[in-house]
């Protein structure tokens, strides 16, 4: 029994300014299993794949591989892989652009000439062996991204490895795809490596794992035999029990105001979502849900003119209007937190200052510039509200946490005092404490009076908020859940189309 | 305590090119003691005139310093460079000398109707290059090739082979000085262009909108900013500076030359962008930095001739300062750079605090 362990860690902790992103972390990885590495956003998971890979050192704590002595350090990626410990990430990061055997050979030459044809030999035998259907000739970009992904991996087994970290596989994959990527993980398991795979797909887990590893806030729920584990129970280890602090704020929104609409749409689309109604009163928190790529992001980017609008009418406080462009929306008191912050959200160079102005700025318009002396008011001001961690207003955001920069990024939009406020993801990848206080700062703004839209991958934090679910499928709106509706279960269902 | 901090913070950028300008400065007294002495002289036309090296290089840099300025909007909102400011400066000046041929006469009206029809077939021009930039979002360097191989073609058929001459107290007013005043006009031209510039980021915040767009677009665009129109907006600026820089170079020499008018400025502009401290990929900038960089190359090369380094080889030597001007202000040396001082202060800090008992 105890020889058939690859991995161990122990005691792993890890601290970021302002977070403890692992506490006391145990892991144990046996050999030809799959282990499935569970919890939510922010609960420790790729932080304990960074440690283990050597993109983080990590602070205490000791790792220990089969086959050699004694505790080792890891300090980069590559001394990670002479370890035997290699990694596929959820992007893919091969080239496109290269054949498939370059991509499982590239770098891995040491020096010499290239000996094309054994490497292409090489490559094919690989291939069959794991039964990836690619021609070792064929352009990678040409293959489907599960093919692609499936690259990813035979170029990380290739070398001697005994473990194999695939973080979000599937994410970007369909069903058949799927199952193709996990008859490529069995095959390795039945060789003895030891995958660790890191999913939010609950079904997966179970239609591919043998072990789950539960974490949360950064500590270890378990470890736990996927047998003796039902989902529901997965489920409460993830959630875990500690909402105390939020069970006071449950209930308090859950009556629809009822009122005229502040705003409503009628067949509204864009380049990017289909034709959908839509409508909130004034102080009413509502949500969009769905899985992944179920449309919800691009309904509120919709609503927002953050895509090439392409029809319907909208109506905001009883006026027809027209929002074809984000600056049209933010005059008629809309504003959007954006689901990718540090894609479509920090302005990464310019300071804390410079984007908690922003908004307001353009707002004012080009011609109308903010004194300074007023803009570091607006940013002192905010700072203190929110509670912004920051050395100075002048810093770059980019050199703060992301709990931080989502903070200045909502102060960016209250700073606007909009009406009708959007957003989307706004504690993904932050703090509990961080995400506790956007919450709740969302329920005080709806009691004052403004709309709001929430969207979260996390049921559970938008049936705190939210007191009307529009739950999403496919890029349609299949169902709109209200009072007693407004359970974990029920939304689940919807979200799934179990109720057909 | 807090104002001091600001204005550090801002000076950051600038540390680089002003340790190389004293450098330099440094250097050349040590050379040479009397190399930066003024003098007073009565030129050609009977005019008092200030004269020496510093006066020669502030005045040599005028055009450099005017593109630069344009040249670090373009940068910053677009994220690359337009190679092609030389042959438009060229087109800029052909167009100039057409308009005062057909006038007949050189006098402040027409020198005035020239100076803003060059400047309007400039911002055409440079309209094109930012339409290729900011709506078929073609990269700096490629989309303004076109005209940096075609420009001086252009100045030829507007105004031929020849090298229309352009003789006139009123040019030789614009390229050298005003009668009665001893400071070359040129450097006037730069602090009015500066002034412009100041004034239009201080009336507008058209400084926040460009470092938004070049450091990230898309965010830009969900805050309601239109980067297509701000990228547009900082090539018709860079036009401005082009036409105001070719109208000086035109009336300096007296005559129009399309084969040799601001040839190869667009590389120093570059460069002067880059030596200021600028990040050649978009973002924040500061004008002042472009504005020192210039001066800086342009008493490189002076301090290389004074020192009676062969013409063929001036090229050589300015470029290994450069390559240490760079080197020294790369993100890696001044990461390196502010650990050293940051370790220094905080040893002093608490050497302080212990001094004072309170550690």
């Amino acid at each position: 029994m105890q020889n058939d362990i690859v991995l161990t860690m122990r005691g792993i902790c890890k601290y970021f300014p302002g977070v403890r992103a692992l506490n006391n972390v145990d892991f144990t990885l046996r050999k030809g299993t799959i282990h499935a590495l569970m919890g939510e956003n922010g609960a420790g998971k790729s932080t304990l794949i960074k440690v283990l890979t050597g993109v983080y050192p990590m602070d205490e704590g000791e790792i220990r591989i089969d086959g050699v002595e004694g505790a080792i350090s890891i300090r980069s990626p590559q001394e990670a892989q002479t370890y035997g410990i290699s990694t596929v990430y959820q992007e893919i990061t091969l080239c496109p652009n290269l054949t498939v055997a370059e991509n499982m050979f590239i770098g891995r030459t040491a020096g010499k000439g290239v000996d094309w044809k054994a490497m292409e030999k090489k490559a094919g035998e690989l291939l069959d062996n794991l039964g990836i259907p690619a021609r070792p000739r064929q352009q990678l970009g040409s293959c489907s991204l599960a093919v692609q992904q499936m690259v990813a991996i035979a170029r990380a087994v290739d070398t001697d490895c005994k473990v194999l970290i695939l973080d979000e596989p599937t994410s970007s994959l369909d069903d058949k795809e799927v199952e193709m990527l996990f008859g490529l993980m069995r095959e390795l398991k039945s060789r003895g490596v030891g995958i660790i795979f890191v999913t939010h797909f609950l079904e997966q887990v179970y239609a591919v794992s043998d072990q789950i590893t539960v974490l949360r806030n950064g500590e270890l729920v378990g470890q736990f035999d996927v047998k003796d584990l039902p989902q529901v129970k997965l489920v409460e280890k993830m959630i875990g029990k500690d909402l105390e602090d939020l069970s006071g704020i449950k209930n308090t929104a859950r009556a629809v105001p009822d009122g005229e609409a502040f705003y409503a749409a009628e067949d509204l689309s864009s380049s990017e979502s289909r034709p959908f109604d839509f409508h909130i009163a004034r102080g009413e928190v509502n949500g969009f849900t769905g899985l992944l790529g179920s449309g919800r992001s691009e309904s509120v980017r919709a609503i927002f003119g953050a895509d090439p609008v392409t029809g319907g009418t909208v109506t905001v406080d009883g006026k027809h209007v027209k929002i074809t462009k984000p600056l049209d929306a933010m005059k008629h008191g809309i504003g959007y937190l954006p689901e990718d912050r540090k894609r479509d959200g920090i302005i990464a160079d310019l300071s804390v200052r410079e984007n908690i102005i922003l908004a307001l700025q353009v707002i004012k318009g080009m011609n109308h510039p903010i004194s300074r002396a007023k803009t570091e008011a607006f940013a002192d001001e905010y700072i203190k509200a929110l509670n912004i961690k920051t050395a100075s207003p002048e810093t770059p955001i980019k050199s703060l946490s992301g709990g931080n920069q989502q903070k200045v990024i909502l102060a960016r939009w209250l700073l606007t005092h909009p009406q009708y406020l959007i957003l989307d993801e706004p504690t993904r990848g932050i703090d509990v404490g961080t995400k506790t206080e956007i919450q709740k700062l969302v329920l005080k703004l709806a009691e004052e009076g403004m709309s709001i839209t929430f969207i979260s991958s996390e049921i559970e934090e938008m049936l705190r908020t939210c007191s009307r679910l529009i739950v999403m499928r496919d890029r349609k709106i299949v169902g709109e859940l209200t009072g007693e509706e407004l359970t974990q279960e029920h939304v689940m269902k919807t979200i799934a189309g179990g109720e057909q | 305590m807090n104002k001091k901090k600001k204005t550090g913070a801002g000076l950051g950028q600038l540390v680089i090119p002003l340790v190389a300008l004293a450098i330099l400065i440094v250097f050349n007294l040590f050379r040479d003691l009397g190399f930066f002495a003024i003098t007073m002289r009565v030129n050609n036309s009977g005019n008092i005139v200030l004269t020496g090296n510093l006066i020669s290089i502030i005045d040599s840099a005028s055009e450099l310093a005017i593109i630069a300025m344009g040249m670090t909007l373009v940068t910053a909102a677009c994220g690359g460079q337009d190679i092609s400011v030389g042959a438009v400066g060229a087109i800029s000046g052909a167009v100039f000398v057409k308009v005062l041929q057909g006038m007949g006469s050189i006098t402040v009206g027409s020198v005035i109707l020239g100076l803003l029809l060059c400047c309007l077939a400039t911002i055409l021009f440079k309209l094109f290059n930012g339409t290729l930039v900011a709506v078929f979002r073609i990269q700096p360097m490629i989309a303004t090739l076109i005209l940096y191989s075609c420009g001086r073609s252009i100045a030829y058929w507007i105004n031929g082979d020849a090298t229309p001459q352009l003789n006139s107290p009123i040019i030789s007013s614009i390229g050298m000085t005003i009668p009665g005043i001893p400071v070359p006009t040129p450097i006037f031209a730069v602090l009015l262009v500066g002034l412009l510039l100041f004034l239009v980021f201080k009336f507008t915040s058209l400084s926040l909108y460009t470092q938004s767009v070049g450091i990230n677009a898309g965010a830009a665009r969900l805050n309601g900013i239109n980067p297509t129109l701000i990228k547009l907006l900082s090539f018709v600026l860079l036009g401005v500076c082009v036409s105001v820089a070719s109208v000086i170079g035109v009336c300096r020499l007296g005559q129009l030359n399309h084969k040799t008018l601001l040839v190869d400025i667009e590389m120093d502009a570059i460069l002067a962008v880059a030596i200021g401290g600028n990040n050649l990929g978009g973002g924040r900038f500061k004008l002042s930095g472009s504005i020192l960089g210039a001066y800086i190359i342009q008493m490189l090369t002076t301090t290389l001739y004074a020192m009676n380094v062969a013409p063929v080889n001036v090229k050589a030597y300015k470029a290994i300062v450069i390559i240490i001007i760079v080197v020294a202000g790369s993100p890696v040396v001044k990461s390196k750079l502010t650990e050293l001082w940051n370790r220094f202060r905080s040893s002093r800090h608490t050497r302080e605090l212990s001094n004072r008992g309170v550690s």
